[in-house]
């Protein structure tokens, strides 16, 4: 995790946001990430980002779990260890269904979440920075990101032409680290020369 | 751009007041932000009062035994199987307002849907502890699990209810945690980078899981939601129609019946309401959230409660007239004598039920009694005492007199250990609701923001001059858009 340069622009209406997206990346510009404080319809396929494929993911999951529980009982109750119940057949699949159907539920659940979780590598202490705090609020935030190409200057005025406020030069670790919101102090996971 | 956000006039607007994103932050975070009111801590002080009893009352169910219930040899499911149906019923709203009217795409329930699932949480919680401990040997809880053991192996039945039951409330209790947990993390981390606090900015930093915001993440959390919902829509249906297997598939009179499924799920999404509008009534005064939580939102729960009271009514109808009709002598004792007589031991209770579940909802047609909130609340707590009465009047009034009459039992009442219990449920349901609207955004800040621009009532309100734009006009300028 290196740390690195970005020009970052905040804007406050999503109407200006979109195209300025569109701008900015046909300018040639290297969109790091558009922070907003909630989930705009569109602005994914603005920014050139693929589709998740997190349903296929649920799905596999999901079947999965069928399988797991219709093999498992089979195994249980017509293999291992044979009851009679009622008289019924020991292969009684049609009981089986409320089973097999919550254990399907529950995997595709359980795993879509982690992987959301690992995808997004979100877990309980970890740290990341995303430039603007009020961008969880009432701001989105873009943060292009300064290449060897990149001249700083020209950014800047670039990005307050499509209509961003406050655009500053900032360097910042891309990626997470263990560590606590309440100690903003330690912006990076080691001291770097360069940074400041 | 903005016609894409466009919705109708007649839509009544669901944010009130002149709002911008931040007013809306400002608005939601304001109660966890600030000390708690005087309300608050006398309404949690009674609470953990409450639950403390309960806590005392299991402990002495549990060193002195199940006897300590005054369950006999006919009723074996007294209030305790009673107290468990009827709050799984009520965890059912959380997940149908945020499953299926995510589906349905019904924009209203942004403002509900949080403390609705957090109510379905908590719900579930309280259902989960009446079968554990009506196990008696409760420390043996474990054998309802399916794992190799030394008896054999020997495995759990997996053909019956009581097990489906097991897996069906496990699964559903996870399910709604993770889709209300993954919900929050926007709005934890919209609280994180809020904070002034030392220990508040630790908390929420811990619990928001390091979001930022990110177009992936929320094209991400997009997905996720929409996959839970699709899967939790089947689940809902699914847990209330498992329970009401424990029954149906017996052959009880009275419970052998096949309209129980349908019938279990819409008053459980009857009595799910109920207690939303009781608690939402209460929470967006004491918070001051009217604004978000509108007389709107309580008038569309109400049209479900009248719609849901009303399938519940034609289900009762439905069960008197098969038991006449299909001319089992059993089946017509259990409903003719032990129910509907009002002068048989339990006809009481089932006239209790009739009143409260069917006639009195019928008040809500009227559109002034829809946007009344005393009759409102008044409304959700008889409803919450009469689907509590339509759960003791199945089991109760079916097994204490069945087949044989040398088995009837005397009249069946709880001791005070079984209301305790009951009691100390209400102690938990509430003590962790308190929790819940001191450190929690009770609304889902991010989901508010979402529709503001389409629903809010300052950007309605520009929105007429679209409403008075010729057709033609809106097609040219749609046309040269793209």
């Amino acid at each position: 995790m290196g740390v690195k340069k970005f020009v970052v622009g905040n804007f406050y209406d999503e109407a200006v946001l979109f195209p300025a997206v569109k701008k900015t990346r046909r300018a040639g510009y290297k969109i790091h990430d558009v922070f907003t404080p909630f989930p705009i319809h569109g602005l994914d396929k603005a920014m050139g980002l693929r589709d998740t494929s997190l349903h296929t993911a649920g799905f596999i999951y999901g079947i999965s779990g069928t399988t797991l529980a219709v093999g498992f009982i089979t195994w249980a109750l017509s293999i291992d260890w044979q009851l009679n119940f009622g008289g019924k057949p020991y292969f009684a699949l049609p009981a089986w269904i409320p089973i097999a159907f919550e254990l399907t539920v529950l995997f595709a659940a359980v795993g879509m979440v982690l992987t959301f979780c690992y995808l997004c590598q979100l877990a309980p202490f970890v740290k990341k920075d995303h430039f603007n705090p009020r961008s969880t609020d009432d701001t989105f935030v873009m943060a292009v990101e300064c290449t060897e190409k990149t001249n700083e200057t020209e950014a800047i005025s670039f990005l307050q032409s499509v209509g961003a406020q406050d655009v500053q030069v900032m360097y910042r670790e891309t990626g997470w680290w263990i560590g606590r919101y309440d100690r903003d102090t330690i912006r990076f996971s080691k001291k770097v020369e360069a940074a400041n | 751009m903005s016609l894409l956000r466009y919705e109708s006039q007649v839509r009544p607007a669901l944010v009130h007041g002149d709002k911008s994103y931040h007013q809306i932050t400002e608005d939601i975070c304001r109660p966890v932000e600030t000390k708690p009111s005087r309300l608050w801590w006398i309404g949690f002080i009674i609470s953990v009062a409450l639950l403390i009893f309960g806590i005392i009352s299991v402990t002495t169910e549990v060193i002195y035994g199940v006897g300590q219930w005054n369950l006999n040899k006919t009723v074996g499911w007294g209030w305790d199987i009673t107290n468990f149906v009827w709050w799984v019923g009520i965890g059912h709203a959380g997940t149908l307002i945020s499953a299926i009217l995510l589906l349905f795409r019904q924009g209203w329930r942004t403002g509900v849907n949080r403390a609705a699932e957090a109510m379905t949480i908590f719900a579930v919680m309280c259902a989960g502890q009446f079968p554990v401990w009506h196990m008696g040997r409760v420390w043996d809880a474990f054998f309802v699990l399916p794992y190799p053991n030394t008896r054999g192996p020997l495995w759990v039945n997996f053909n019956s209810p009581l097990l489906w039951d097991v897996f069906a409330i496990s699964t559903y209790f996870t399910v709604s945690l993770l889709f209300w947990y993954s919900g929050l993390l926007p709005d934890l981390a919209t609280l994180r980078d809020r904070a002034k606090l030392k220990w508040r900015k630790m908390f929420y930093g811990v619990a928001s899981f390091g979001w930022t915001g990110s177009t992936k993440h929320w094209q991400r959390h997009e997905a996720l939601s929409l996959v839970l919902a699709g899967l939790s829509t089947p689940l809902v249906l699914s847990v209330h129609t498992i329970v009401s297997f424990d029954f149906a598939t017996s052959v009880v009179p009275g419970w052998h019946t096949t309209i129980f499924p349908p019938y279990f799920v819409a008053g459980a999404i009857f009595s799910g309401f109920a207690m939303v509008q009781t608690l939402l009534v209460v929470t967006r005064k004491v918070l001051g959230l009217q604004e978000y939580i509108t007389i709107e939102h309580v008038e569309v729960m109400n049209k479900v409660i009248v719609l849901t009271g009303s399938i519940v009514g034609i289900a009762y109808l439905t069960e008197l007239f098969i038991s006449w009709y299909g001319a089992s002598p059993y089946e017509n004792f259990a409903f003719m004598q032990n129910r509907v007589n009002l002068f048989s031991p339990y006809g009481w209770s089932y006239w209790i039920m009739m009143f409260c579940n069917v006639a009195s909802p019928q008040v809500f047609w009227s559109r002034k009694m829809r946007r009344n909130l005393t009759v409102t609340f008044f409304m959700s707590i008889l409803i919450n005492i009469g689907m509590w009465f339509e759960r003791f009047v199945i089991i109760v009034t079916s097994i204490y007199r069945d087949y044989l009459p040398s088995a009837w039992s005397t009249y069946y009442t709880p001791t005070i250990w079984e209301v305790g219990f009951y009691l100390g449920t209400f102690g938990l349901f509430f003590t962790c609701f308190f929790l819940f609207a001191k450190y929690f955004p009770v609304i889902a800040v991010a989901e508010i923001k979402h529709i503001l621009k389409r629903s809010g009532d300052n950007f309605k309100e520009k929105m007429d001059v679209i409403e008075n734009e010729s057709t033609e006009q809106f097609a040219e300028e749609q046309l040269h858009e793209h």
